[in-house]
């Protein structure tokens, strides 16, 4: 007969003891699982991603609600554990008892709070779990202030996440450099610098004496008289085993609940696991080491030998462009020498610990890419005399091999820790690809190395080439063009997460491998920067196809074609005059209606380019862009003005978007329609973005394309009046600019991201639309006049349209 | 050589390229992001694209009409496609753009 398990604690630890159960022998217990957490075990550690935007809840479920069902394992989630009876061997939960065989507390840790007045006030709170990464998200949506208590690794990402959602942070940590636990002053000031480039404010030696406040947390008062502002507090100060229920039923505990090897407590039928453990005078954090737990304690429930032992950790913070890596000791000491490296404009620093020579610590900042191999060092104390000159080079200088990469993976011994989430050692990986894993998703399959933060996706591509040698092909997400490995999507996120404000940096932070790029990465890379830093960043001509640098379009010949600027389709006696005047003068032999309800003069010559500007602007005509990755027209019928079936003014809200949308780049050419009423005159639905307009109100399409390809729109939603739709238009041009890779029109981008996640963005959550508004709006001040008239007015830049020298006259005296 | 000066470098944009009509056509002038000047024809030999509206990249051009590149070194067209643009001595001196006379077909006025 099956025996009686139960579980307190639905989270990393005891989901891997149930893995690990369920493989080696799934008929050997009935499994009820507890969770305080009214759902099932998701990666704690990537809460952080979660918190900053970058990763969903979804994606950092483990075990969800139907794998526990498909496993028979009985789940009593969002239900407390009242009581353990130890006598009467039985659970008592909120909603009924049940008895048990074995039992194992994994309930974790609680988050702890500096009990200063205030602290109980509902705007303060800690950084723990979904809920807690939920309610700041919340908060950070508001905007306003954030005051962070802690600068351990906890504080930081709750601080780096609330910052990337607009908060404005400040970190209070009470020591005098961030992370001291882990890092030496000097990599805590590297970190802090890159922390404060972040517009993070870092308070050191701060200490917090009360938070302020009537119903909400206002202030937060420090010893030092100091008052701070706040809308949020968050309290990451530490956490502490979660022991409640031990010390209620009589085991022994410390500082967390004793066990032994075998991760047995005081009583022969309960086991714990995970952070509530103490375990030889250690209490454990983080990840690896619960992992090991898991193996033993499942080992052990099985009456298999096994003991846990304590091993070296080592720590990487997880926010998108701080790497940091430290390991073993680095206090200075008696006997201790250091190894320290700087590159100061990298802002690269390391150092190494070094005792009797063996490596002891290290602590990497910037480049941690050899971190897991000194690791290995430390952990297995490997005698380093020999390798001491070229040491802290890393693992591809040493034995005379060459700087090859693959080497240093190659070199790694077999127990060297690859994946830090999830205690995934070289050894299981070597093994995973001999028994058949060809490629990384194999990999995260069977060992789960690269499932988390993916930070080790690289080393597992390595060691699956070292392994595999040619049969392996790196996989490759379609880079940009041949000066670089990294996709469009990749550089726009390094642009921004790395705040790369010039071509030049990203040439350099990225790793270009030509002196200032192509063709074809030149544009891309300009257009992300200035979409990203409107303000900062200053657009470079010479990275633009010529159309827009010279404000025209090229045609076969090597002449070029203008158009002006008619809003909304509408033009008047005068303008038709002054353009009829420009074609004579300049000579133009074709004059064409466009598509988009525009005048286009065919066949200038490219010196006469700032002329013919010069007159058009002088009768009050403008650039139409009709050559530009940005807005084209806004195509329109007449409306209500002049139709018998018109619904709206049309024609109005066609020039009152083109006055809007005007000059924004866009990552490919952006064309507008409204159309009075479904007939559609005006072809709305084959447009980027069309309005219908309706009796009830304006109906916003999408996604239309009349090129390449030719598709009809989809509805993205309706609305009542005509400043919803120019907030949607507006919101849906800015998102579109943020996040579509370079060269794709909105069609071909919804394909990738679904309207659906653009619905959610812009029509759902009406704060994040007008933040996408007011951020399309700030880009606008910049880029909202016409380029005509720079270029004709200023003489060096006219200048340029002409030749340099004309030296045929002479020769033909 | 006999050398003829034609303007100043900075007439010139960084990474862009200006136009000198000679006797035998019109020459591009390219600047590089390392203020390194370097002539070619301004004609691309697939289609008569004028090479000086192309963007200027190492020491190469792109044609604005179909992308075919081309090393201002050799002249030679890059990649798969086959082709040549002739190249001309010029030399910055100064600040001044000095091109040959001799190879553009026009005697040194000086």
């Amino acid at each position: 007969m099956k025996q009686k398990l139960v579980i307190i604690g639905a989270g990393m630890a005891s989901g891997r003891v149930i893995e690990h159960l369920l493989d080696a022998d799934p008929d050997a217990y009935d499994i009820t699982l507890f969770n305080a957490e009214p759902r099932g075990n998701y990666n704690r550690i990537m809460l952080s991603p979660v918190l900053s935007g970058e990763k969903t809840y979804e994606e950092i479920v483990t075990h969800s609600d139907e794998w526990y069902a498909q496993q028979g394992v009985t789940c009593r989630f969002g239900e407390h554990v009242v009581n353990i009876d130890r006598e009467t061997k039985v659970i008592e939960g909120e909603n009924g008892h049940v008895p048990y065989d074995k039992l194992i507390i994994a309930t974790g840790s609680a988050p702890f709070i500096i009990p200063v007045p205030g602290h109980d006030l509902p705007n303060v709170i800690s950084y723990r779990d979904l809920d807690d990464t939920n309610a700041m998200i919340g908060a950070a949506g508001k905007g306003g202030k954030a005051v962070v208590v802690g600068g351990g690794l906890l504080g930081l990402e709750a601080a780096a996440g609330l910052a990337e959602r607009g908060m404005d942070v400040t970190v209070l940590h009470l020591m005098g450099h961030l992370m001291e636990r882990q890092l030496d002053e000097a990599a805590g000031y590297l970190l802090r610098k890159d922390l404060e480039t972040r517009g993070i404010t870092v308070k050191t030696q701060a200490s917090t004496k009360a938070i302020l406040g009537g119903d909400r947390a206002e202030a937060v008062l420090l010893e030092s008289g100091e008052t701070l502002g706040a809308d949020l507090v968050v309290m990451a100060v530490g956490i502490r085993p979660e022991t409640r229920l031990a010390t209620d039923a009589h085991l022994d505990v410390a500082r967390g609940i004793e066990v032994n090897a075998q991760m047995q407590t005081s009583d022969p039928d309960i086991y714990a696991v995970g952070e509530c453990v103490e375990f030889d005078g250690h209490l454990f954090g983080l990840v690896a080491p619960l992992y090991d737990q898991a193996k033993v304690l499942a080992d052990s429930l099985l009456d298999e030998p096994s003991a846990f032992v304590v091993k070296e950790l080592a720590t990487k913070l997880k926010v998108t462009g701080c790497d940091l890596f430290s390991a073993g000791d680095f206090a200075e000491g008696e006997g201790r020498e250091d190894i320290v490296f700087r590159d100061p404009s990298r802002g690269i620093y390391k150092r190494l610990v070094i005792e009797d020579g063996r490596l002891l610590g290290a602590v990497m900042y910037g480049d941690t890419a050899d971190g897991s191999w000194f690791f290995g060092l430390i952990k297995d104390g490997t005698e380093i005399e020999e390798m001491r000159e070229t040491l802290i080079f890393g693992p591809a200088f040493q034995g005379g091999a060459s700087a090859d990469p693959l080497s240093a993976v190659a070199a790694l011994p077999p127990e060297a820790e690859i994946c830090g989430c999830n205690g995934v050692c070289k050894g299981q990986i070597t093994s995973a690809i001999e028994g058949g894993a060809t490629d990384p998703g194999a990999i995260r399959t069977m060992t789960k190395a690269a499932a988390s933060c993916g930070t080790c996706t690289g080393l597992v591509e390595q060691l699956l080439q070292v392994t595999l040698g040619d049969d392996f092909q790196l996989p490759q997400a379609q880079p940009v063009c041949g000066c670089t490995d990294l996709s469009h999507e990749d550089v726009r996120r390094l642009i921004k997460s790395r705040e790369l404000k010039s071509q030049a940096a990203v040439w350099q932070e990225l790793g270009w491998s030509t002196r200032n790029g192509c063709h074809i990465c030149r544009p891309a890379v300009n257009y992300y920067l200035l979409a990203d830093w409107p303000l900062e960043y200053r657009d470079d001509p010479q990275s633009r196809f010529v159309n827009e640098r010279k404000h025209a379009n090229i045609q076969k010949d090597g002449t070029f074609s203008v158009v002006p600027r008619m809003w909304g389709g509408i033009t008047s006696p005068d303008e038709l005059r002054a353009i009829a005047d420009a074609a004579d003068k300049y000579g133009v032999p074709t004059v064409k209606v466009t598509g988009g309800q525009r005048i286009d003069l065919l066949g200038v010559k490219g010196e006469d380019l700032p002329g013919i500007w010069a007159d058009l602007n002088g009768a009050g005509l403008v650039s139409g862009h009709a050559y530009s990755k940005g807005l084209r027209t806004v195509k329109t019928c007449v409306g209500t003005d002049h139709c018998r079936f018109g619904t709206q003014d049309s024609t109005g809200l066609g020039i009152k978007l083109e006055k809007h949308l005007w000059g924004s780049w866009t990552p490919h050419k952006l064309k507008l329609a409204v159309s009075g009423c479904p007939r559609n005159c005006a072809e709305a639905t084959c447009k980027d973005i069309g309005v219908v307009c309706v009796d009830s109100g304006y109906e916003i399409h999408v996604g239309g394309a009349a090129g390449m390809e030719i598709k009809g729109t989809e509805l993205l939603c309706k609305v009542a009046t005509e400043g919803e739709a120019m907030e949607v238009i507006s919101a849906m041009t800015q998102i579109y600019r943020e996040n579509a890779k370079y060269l794709d029109r909105i069609y071909k981008w919804l394909a990738k991201v679904g309207l659906d996640w653009v619905r959610e963005q812009i029509v759902d959550d009406l704060e994040n639309r007008q933040a996408l508004a007011a951020r399309f709006e700030l880009s606008q001040s910049v880029y909202r006049k016409d380029p005509w008239a720079e270029h004709a007015q200023d003489s060096t830049t006219r200048a340029q349209y002409a030749p340099l020298a004309n030296l045929t006259l002479e020769a033909a005296e | 050589m006999s050398w003829i000066d034609i303007g100043h470098i900075d007439d010139i944009p960084l990474h862009g390229a200006r136009v000198v009509k000679t006797p035998v056509g019109c020459v591009a002038l390219f600047r590089t992001g390392e203020d390194e000047v370097l002539a070619a024809d301004d004609r691309c030999p697939h289609k008569g694209g004028p090479l000086s509206e192309g963007i200027v990249h190492g020491q190469s051009v792109t044609c604005p009409l179909h992308n075919w590149v081309f090393d201002l070194n050799t002249g030679e067209a890059q990649g798969g496609d086959e082709g040549r643009i002739g190249t001309y001595p010029v030399r910055v001196d100064g600040g001044r753009l000095l091109i040959d006379g001799d190879a553009i077909g026009k005697r040194s006025a000086a």
